[in-house]
């Protein structure tokens, strides 16, 4: 049973090794001619106008939280999805509740504007 | 275990990655090639016989360009995060059939890197880390645009993903499996046959056009390529980057879309199997990869004609696109799809 998943662990340090690789052969091999000017943050070649950790949107955090919400109940979709042959109707019926009632959520979302940006 | 089957089990997981590895650098080549085409220009014509050798030429280019690590960056973060991309994008494909069950001396041997029982969980999973690499890229680099272009980017993804998964769901019902391999079986048989077992993309068609918007915006390629919208980004999260560090993004990007096309080909339309074709000898299993390779390559060529031939849509387009239109539609699939199963249709 673990056996099988043996691959995935070659394949992972496999990953790893190109990754390390990549990023040492980079470093390695490139010329350095470091100023200060060229360490500089990038800002179109102009000097820096203003700090670069600013506040960002609230609603890239609304999106956050409302991600989790439904990514719960896909947790939940994936399980009912993989048994749904042996239980047939009475299965879809609790699925159909299920959803009227996340539905509910989604329109309370939609109405208060949380998809628009 | 002996040491002949670890090795061919490392051979079944690296031969398809290392294949990828090799192809990537053409990709590019025909991404470009391609793009000189559709806007009725030459493209990369000068380096080789029709340009052939210039993505070899840019990797050396890549490795020799000056490493910079702007003074202002997260030093430790600002270095994992291609690292982390490139891992994420190569671990992908470990759990996608790419051919048929190969007879080695009466032992049947899959061809798939690991065929284990939570097959398409896995590869959400190891999917959502990419948004690791280009967050923490967009964060460490300490620049207002890659900051945004990271910010926009985890939202993007996270959107996308609930579509995705839910379009997905609905080929797991009627597979009735996490298992890649059973996915495909499902699909290799008759057409005409009540319950229905030819391509899911037949009775699916609105699951697999929910799957495939997502793919693109998954993958962060145009039209939904804003976290790099370089007229208000510059380059987004990958702007501080320069040689190979920056060619490990695109590399992420490009391995991403095979694994996408690989991934819909699978789940849609049949994988490896086609309509009449049960591969029994040697010959037969060779073809069978042969069929998996034409079809992935299909799509990754649609993944980059809709680059140069869509404009890229705005970032409240793309929100309302993902949340009002493609979530409810693939509930509706998944709806559909469970009809059809308690109908015995499917």
């Amino acid at each position: 049973m673990a056996e099988s998943y043996l691959p995935i662990l070659m394949l992972m340090l496999f990953a790893i090794g190109i990754a390390g690789a990549m990023i040492l052969l980079s470093a390695v091999l490139g010329p350095r001619l470091r100023t200060r000017r060229k360490l500089d943050t990038y800002e179109s070649g102009m000097p820096l106008l203003d700090a670069s950790r600013k506040r960002v949107s609230i609603q890239f955090f609304l999106i956050a939280m409302v991600f989790i919400l439904f990514d719960v109940e896909i947790a939940f979709l994936y399980p009912w999805a993989l048994v749904f042959r042996s239980g047939g109707a009475p299965l879809f019926g609790e699925m159909v509740v299920f959803l009227l009632v996340l539905g509910v959520g989604y329109a309370y979302l939609w109405k208060n504007k949380a998809f628009d940006w | 275990m002996s040491a002949s089957d670890v090795g061919m089990l490392a051979l079944r997981v690296l031969a398809p990655v290392l294949v990828i590895l090799i192809v990537l650098p053409m990709l590019q080549w025909v991404e470009r090639r391609g793009a000189g085409l559709i806007q009725d220009r030459p493209g990369p014509n000068r380096v080789g016989p029709f340009g052939l050798l210039q993505p070899l030429a840019d990797v050396v280019k890549f490795f020799m360009k000056e490493d910079l690590i702007p003074s202002h960056a997260d030093r430790f973060l600002y270095v994992l995060a291609p690292g982390l991309a490139t891992f994420a994008a190569l671990t992908t494909f470990a759990v996608i059939p790419y051919g048929a069950t190969l007879n080695i001396r009466g032992n049947p041997v899959p061809l798939v890197g690991a065929d284990v029982s939570i097959g398409i969980l896995y590869l959400f999973a190891v999917t959502s880390l990419s948004v690791y690499g280009i967050v923490l890229a967009g964060w460490s680099s300490n620049n207002k645009f890659s900051l945004i272009g990271g910010i926009r980017s985890s939202a993007q993804i996270i959107s996308y993903e609930l579509a995705m998964t839910t379009a997905a769901a609905g080929v797991i019902l009627a597979a009735g499996s996490f298992r890649l391999t059973d996915v495909v079986a499902m699909q290799s048989g008759s057409w005409l046959s009540l319950p229905y077992r030819g391509w899911t993309v037949v009775p699916q068609l609105l699951g697999f056009v929910v799957f495939f918007v997502s793919a693109f915006a998954e993958t962060n390629r145009l039209p939904f390529d804003l976290p790099e919208a370089e007229a208000e980004l510059v380059a987004g999260y990958h702007t501080e980057y320069s040689a190979m560090k920056f060619a490990m993004f695109y590399m992420a990007e490009y391995i991403n879309v095979v694994v996408a096309s690989a991934l819909m080909v699978t789940l849609y339309f049949g994988g490896w199997s086609f309509p009449g074709f049960h591969p029994t000898s040697l010959g037969g299993v060779v073809l069978s990869v042969l069929i998996f390779a034409v079809k992935t390559a299909f799509f990754v060529w649609i993944f980059m004609w809709v680059r140069w031939t869509l404009p890229r849509f705005r970032y409240d387009q793309l929100m309302r696109l993902g949340w009002k239109a493609l979530l409810p539609l693939a509930l509706l699939n998944l709806f559909w799809v469970a009809g059809l199963v308690l109908w015995n249709a499917l």
